[in-house]
């Protein structure tokens, strides 16, 4: 148990020495609700997209969109549009801004910024200072997003 | 957004949002009395046209506990209460019933709670809290334990079938503003008000959820949840954990005056406690 946790301590650190730091979310660049550059210069991961998308306690993405990719999933919320041709819809960076921070797109909507840390009223305590999705999981989601084309 | 889905064979394997929006004419008729469940919506709740109660949002085999006192499981705890009343209690050697004679004459009151008594508000918990500490010499209940629960759903049914009639104006004026003030402010690190679900989103599915407006007219509410009567309080504050949010506290200011705006956006509603929800 003790080996393995120093193992994976390791392997984080050479990850994190590989590649640069994520752009922290104060300083994520919006134009217009777009977010041209990676957060993480990581490509996104699709497969990894796909469950930060409907994890309760990720994106929970399907707490509010209906996602016919998913039909193995029961319940698929419908307060926002559906998923499905949403990759027609919008682009890269327009989905990076949207998951990101979707008030920069859609003025005073109820979707969840998903990359912002502070400016928050009342936060819990243990999410404090935090985002909901790191910033790997929004260009993981983001990747997802892009596989949903008509 | 509207969409209309039909529930296709088992095999099929689009089998998901089930749309079930809420049934048009879905009667709820208790002892031969039937509630009003759907009323026009008073003047100063000026975004809806409609008031509703979550009965409705509620799926077929939740309702139906609630059409019959029989099948209602919050009357366990009702019966609690009924022995609670003659239970003597505290330094001066009196019970509820020592002064009250019948719990039958309090009703009218729950549609009137809560209200604002020489310059402070008051919830039901603290009317019977205040015989319990001044009158009786006995120890407070804990604003969402099952004696309070109890007691509050016993006096509450007395009333069940009158309109929810609260002041909002003069002395309560502050105390509305106030809770009107809350019900529409963002908290937490999902940043959602009451408002975005219970307002602009109700009759809508999120996730596996019926969103309802979020009335209280049923409380306090047995939960299939937690198998037990909760205050309108304790729902607040799942609300606000839920989004992430600090809650308040239960019996302080800020959810006494959010329950003061709740109930006066129910105005009209029958008062149904004790209701069953999910
Ligand atoms: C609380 C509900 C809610 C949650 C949770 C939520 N969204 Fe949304 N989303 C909305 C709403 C509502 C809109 C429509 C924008 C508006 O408010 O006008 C939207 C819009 C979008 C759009 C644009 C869709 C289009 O076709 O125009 C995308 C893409 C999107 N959301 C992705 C996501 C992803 C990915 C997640 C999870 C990481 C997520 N949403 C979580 C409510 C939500
Ligand atoms: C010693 C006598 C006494 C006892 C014992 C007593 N009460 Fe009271 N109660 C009163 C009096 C007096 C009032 C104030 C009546 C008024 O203002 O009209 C009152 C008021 C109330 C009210 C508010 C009624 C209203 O219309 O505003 C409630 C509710 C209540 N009592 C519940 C209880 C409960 C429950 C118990 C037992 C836990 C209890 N009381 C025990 C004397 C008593
Ligand atoms: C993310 C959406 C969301 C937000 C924001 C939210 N709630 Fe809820 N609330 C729910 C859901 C889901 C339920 C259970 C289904 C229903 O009745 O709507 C619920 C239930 C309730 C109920 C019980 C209704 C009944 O008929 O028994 C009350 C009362 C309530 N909420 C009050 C509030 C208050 C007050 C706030 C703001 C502090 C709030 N809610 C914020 C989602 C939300």
């Amino acid at each position: 148990m003790k080996l393995f946790s120093i193992t994976a301590v390791v392997a984080g650190l050479l990850a994190s020495a590989a590649f640069a730091e994520p752009v922290a979310p104060s300083v994520v660049k919006y134009e217009d609700g777009v977010v041209m550059a990676s957060l993480t210069g990581v490509a996104g991961d699709p497969v990894n997209g796909r469950d930060v998308f409907k994890n309760r306690k990720q994106g929970n993405c399907l707490a509010c969109h209906v996602n016919a990719e998913m039909p193995e999933e029961s319940f698929h919320g419908e307060v926002g549009p559906e998923m499905a041709g949403v990759a027609d819809r919008w682009s890269v960076g327009e989905l990076r801004g949207i998951v990101s921070n979707s008030k920069m797109m859609f003025e005073g909507t109820i979707m969840p910024a998903f990359y912002r840390d502070t400016g928050f009223d009342r936060p819990l305590e243990k999410f404090s200072g935090k985002t909901i999705l790191t910033a790997q999981q929004v260009e993981d989601v983001v990747a997802y997003l892009r596989t949903l084309a008509e | 957004m509207m969409m209309t889905k039909t529930l296709l064979g088992a095999a099929c394997l689009s089998v998901f949002a089930l749309t079930v929006h809420a049934e048009e004419g879905a009667k709820l008729i208790i002892d031969g009395e039937e509630l009003t469940i759907r009323a026009n919506a008073p003047a100063h709740a000026e975004n809806i046209d409609e008031v509703s109660s979550g009965w409705i949002y509620r799926s077929k085999e939740t309702q139906a506990l609630q059409l019959d006192d029989f099948d209602n499981p919050a009357f366990v705890f009702v019966d609690q209460a009924i022995d609670e009343w003659d239970k003597v209690d505290g330094s001066e050697g009196k019970a509820c019933s020592s002064c009250h004679e019948n719990v039958e004459d309090f009703a009218g009151l729950r549609p009137t709670l809560p209200r604002v008594d020489d310059g402070k508000l008051v919830s039901m918990e603290n009317l019977v809290n205040e015989c319990r500490t001044e009158r009786m010499g006995a120890e407070p209940w804990k604003w969402s334990k099952g004696k309070m629960t109890s007691m509050t759903a016993l006096i509450g049914v007395q009333s069940r079938g009158m309109p929810v009639n609260v002041a909002i104006d003069g002395d309560a004026a502050p105390f509305w503003d106030k809770g009107k003030e809350l019900y529409y402010t963002r908290v937490g690190q999902l940043d959602m008000a009451c408002s975005n679900c219970h307002e602009d989103n109700y009759d809508t599915m999120i996730r596996a959820d019926h969103l309802s407006q979020g009335q209280i007219n049923g409380f306090p509410t047995y939960r299939l949840k937690n198998a037990k009567l909760n205050s309108s309080h304790a729902r607040f504050k799942g609300c606000m954990s839920n989004i992430r949010a600090e809650p308040y506290k239960e019996g302080g200011p800020e959810f006494q005056a959010l329950e003061l705006y709740l109930a006066s956006r129910g105005q009209g509603l029958s008062v149904e406690t004790p209701s069953v929800r999910n």
